[in-house]
């Protein structure tokens, strides 16, 4: 998704904050959740898990916004997310909002 | 005659009961998932695995009950989702899913049953079965995972694969017509039709969803990756890249004849729900038209 | 006609192939699938008229892998269910009596044998489908198959087919032929309390503790159905006491082993012969279904001719009587006559058992029956 402006009501928007968990040793390193996390949150592990393949881990300093894709993208049942807190919309969101009108992460968007 | 025999080493239940990962449980699916049987012998890269997790939550928000549906499959890769759904599930004969899924369905009509097989096991050698099923209006849900090559048996070309596509038996390049399964469903009297691929895992959750809630034939192609005996003798890249081939070149057309509904090697890939219709069901017309004057005398 | 009756209690005039539709309907049989073949017809006839009087379903398939397949899924849904055939349509259910043999799945198979192979004869008698019968599907498993001669043993042994797949999980076979088929006799019908109950063996222990391919002493599971609460998974391949797949050598060795003996050890609950004059025979005339009937008329010739001959009739041929064969061979007869409509299909398994005494086939390729006289000119040449 890209924004051609900021949303008028974009304050008084509430995040979900989700929780991602990674059952590391289902995984079989298709990559399906990184490339198609909409917030693009994950990135491949550099460690191994049992079966010899990098599992998605969370990017430092990303936050999940609990959309559920990753699971139900995941055909190894490795995935999923639930909601720990919710937030409201603050000046983080909004320099991100920028980075991602301003052309960074263009393409990567789904 | 004298028989001379080995023993063979006995079955033990504490060392299956081992086998059963201390992860399973964790994942809100593996309600769903027969303990003992997770990971599932797909490839990495095969949408398979996400075809299974779209029917569990498809079946887990409409609130199926667990022990009122039944899973029946064929023979191939698809065949194997039987084996890992934790309720009623026959893995049957090759191409003979739906006639076993006929019988079920009419010894205990109360039951949900489902029909999971590929492409080749449906409309090859099962081509016979699934045009009767659907004429009939059998009351089923057969979900086609099409991955347009028999990936089981090691890629050989089927009933879906693309012409000029190269297989293990097509190794100058196929020369036969492919079906389009979803204008053949909708032929044959299917009530419900859709296609999807295995990215539009969304889409194809609520077509799951509009089959437990509909009474009739009902079918759902799923297009799917296959690295290992597709993409790899037609250069079509891994998982991913298939993944997103269908990112990019699927058109979502609802309602469209599914006969202009192509989905080539190159080419665009219409998805969609093509036909939603009402037709009362075989068991329905059995009820009224023969069970009822039998009965009258 | 009563059309709400599952038990027509009475004396009637029905051929073969409706006694059979009946006695599956009074053991109790709810579910046929099947697809028109000459000389069976008349079985998916009477059940498409008589089944939804009674609240079953009947269903005419595709073809007859489809019905095969559908009789099992019925099995699955807790439905005594059942198909008819004949050699063509047996064939192409080879395939999925197979898989009924895997899932040990209760159910009885009608064949109404016809001259072959291929199209071979449709409307004329054979009977060369006995070794299909038993070898048909590839692989090993144990069979029971069901030989009746008139009318009134088709109604009878459709019943006790039923009983028998229930009691040892497996599809039964009724190896019947057009002759017996389209033979119209005089057929008894008990009053339904003097018929057996057949009732399915469930698991006493509850889901979860449930071993659903584990024999017990009689090397039979109990079964759980479709929506019963036990969740199993039952498949074609290979698989352990679970119902897992399990591609190894070990648990082929458990599964098929068991297939095989569960019936093996118990043939001699499951074989039944009928003898006649045979105390002091000095020739024995083997005979089953169409030929046992000409073979009686052969036998009571050569006594009036002065000729020690006696009859044992299979009334199942498979599993195969091998023991009384040998104890007569051991006795010291002279040998064994075999008239059969094909060209010697038990005639080698009475050799096998008969201990180098001497065997008569008397072959027909089909089409007829025997004379009687045939058979007794065999039976003199023994002599």
């Amino acid at each position: 998704m890209k924004f051609w402006r900021l949303p008028l009501d974009a304050e008084e928007q509430i995040i979900p904050v989700g929780r991602l968990f990674i059952i590391a040793d289902r995984c079989k390193g298709c990559n399906f959740c990184i490339e198609f996390c909409p917030n693009k949150v994950l990135e491949a592990s550099p460690d191994f898990n049992r079966k010899g393949y990098h599992p998605p881990v969370m990017k430092p300093n990303h936050e999940c916004n609990n959309c559920g894709l990753c699971e139900v993208i995941c055909p190894e049942f490795a995935i999923y997310s639930t909601v720990e807190e919710k937030r409201r919309f603050t000046e983080v969101d909004l320099v991100r909002y920028e980075e991602m009108s301003s052309g960074e992460g263009k393409g990567e968007q789904e | 005659m004298r028989y001379k025999l080995v023993d063979p080493e006995p079955f033990r239940l504490g060392e299956f009961k081992q086998k059963i990962d201390e992860t399973h449980g964790i994942h809100p699916d593996d309600r769903y998932l027969k303990p003992g049987r997770i990971p599932h012998i797909w490839c990495p890269g095969c949408g398979l695995g996400i075809v299974l997790s779209a029917f569990i939550k498809g079946m887990d928000s409409m609130e199926v009950a667990i022990d009122n549906c039944a899973v029946v499959s064929g023979i191939g890769c698809t065949g194997r989702v039987a084996g890992y759904l934790n309720m009623d599930t026959y893995h049957t004969t090759h191409g003979r899913a739906i006639p076993f899924a006929t019988g079920l369905k009419l010894a205990k009509p109360e039951m949900e049953v489902v029909v999971f097989s590929g492409d080749g096991d449906l409309f090859a050698i099962g081509g016979n079965h699934l045009i009767h099923a659907a004429r009939r209006n059998m009351d089923l849900t057969v979900i086609c995972v099409n991955n347009f090559n028999y990936g089981m048996t090691g890629g050989q070309a089927g009933p879906t694969t693309h012409i000029a596509a190269k297989t293990v038996t097509t190794p100058y390049g196929n020369c036969e017509y492919p079906f389009n399964l979803t204008h053949l469903a909708y032929a044959s009297g299917a009530v419900y039709v859709a296609r999807w691929t295995s990215f539009h895992a969304r889409y194809l959750i609520e077509s799951v969803k509009k089959c437990f809630a509909k009474k009739g034939f009902k079918f759902i192609e799923v297009l799917t990756p296959c690295p290992t005996g597709y993409g790899r003798p037609n250069r079509l890249g891994s998982g991913l890249d298939q993944m997103k081939v269908y990112r990019d070149n699927s058109e979502i057309r609802n309602d469209i004849n599914p006969m202009e509904a192509e989905s080539g090697l190159n080419g665009p890939i219409i998805v969609g729900e093509f036909v939603d219709r009402e037709k009362p069901t075989f068991f329905e017309r059995y009820t009224e038209g023969v069970l009822a004057k039998a009965s009258a005398g | 006609m009563s059309k709400s009756r599952d038990v027509l209690t009475g004396e009637h005039f029905l051929n073969g192939d409706e006694a059979s539709a009946e006695g599956a309907i009074a053991a109790g049989c709810r579910f046929f699938a099947g697809y028109p073949i000459t000389p069976a017809t008349e079985i998916a006839e009477r059940m498409a008229k008589r089944l939804p009087a009674v609240s079953g379903v009947y269903i005419q398939m595709e073809d007859e892998i489809a019905s095969m397949a559908a009789v099992l899924g019925a099995s699955w849904g807790g439905t005594k269910s059942m198909t008819a055939t004949s050699g063509p349509g047996f064939s192409l259910m080879m395939e999925n009596i197979g898989l009924g043999m895997m899932m040990e799945t209760p159910c009885v198979v009608v064949n109404i044998m016809r001259g072959g192979p291929s199209t071979g004869l449709p409307t004329l008698v054979g009977q060369g489908d006995v070794m299909q019968a038993r070898w048909g599907s590839h692989g090993d498993y144990g069979v029971i198959a069901l030989t009746p001669s008139s009318p009134q043993e088709a109604f009878d042994m459709t019943i006790e087919a039923f009983g028998l797949s229930e009691k040892y999980r497996l599809p039964v076979i009724v190896l019947s032929d057009e002759l017996i088929g389209h033979m119209y006799e005089r057929v008894v019908i008990p009053e339904k309390k003097f018929l057996p109950r057949i009732r399915r063996r469930k698991p006493r222990k509850a889901p979860g503790e449930h071993l659903p391919f584990q024999g017990g002493e009689d090397l039979v599971p109990p079964m759980a159905c479709a929506g019963e609460g036990y969740r199993l998974h039952v498949t074609g391949l290979t698989h352990d006491e679970m119902g897992y797949p399990v591609i190894t050598a070990s648990a082929q060795e458990r599964l098929v082993r068991r297939l095989c003996d569960k019936i093996r050890r118990h043939a001699g609950d499951i074989i039944r012969i009928e003898e006649e004059a045979t105390e002091d025979a000095e020739v024995i005339v083997v005979a089953y279904g169409c030929a046992s009937r000409t073979a009686r008329e052969s036998v009571h010739m050569a006594r009036r001719e002065g000729m020690r001959a006696g009859l044992l009739r299979l009334l199942t041929v498979w599993p195969f009587p091998d023991g009384r064969i040998r104890e007569l061979a051991a006795r010291g007869v002279k040998g064994f006559v075999v008239p059969e409509v094909n060209y010697g299909q038990i005639a080698g398994e009475v050799e096998r058992c008969a201990a180098g005494r001497d065997v008569l086939m008397v072959g027909l390729m089909g089409g007829a029956v025997h004379t009687p006289d045939l058979i007794l000119e065999a039976i003199k040449e023994m002599v």
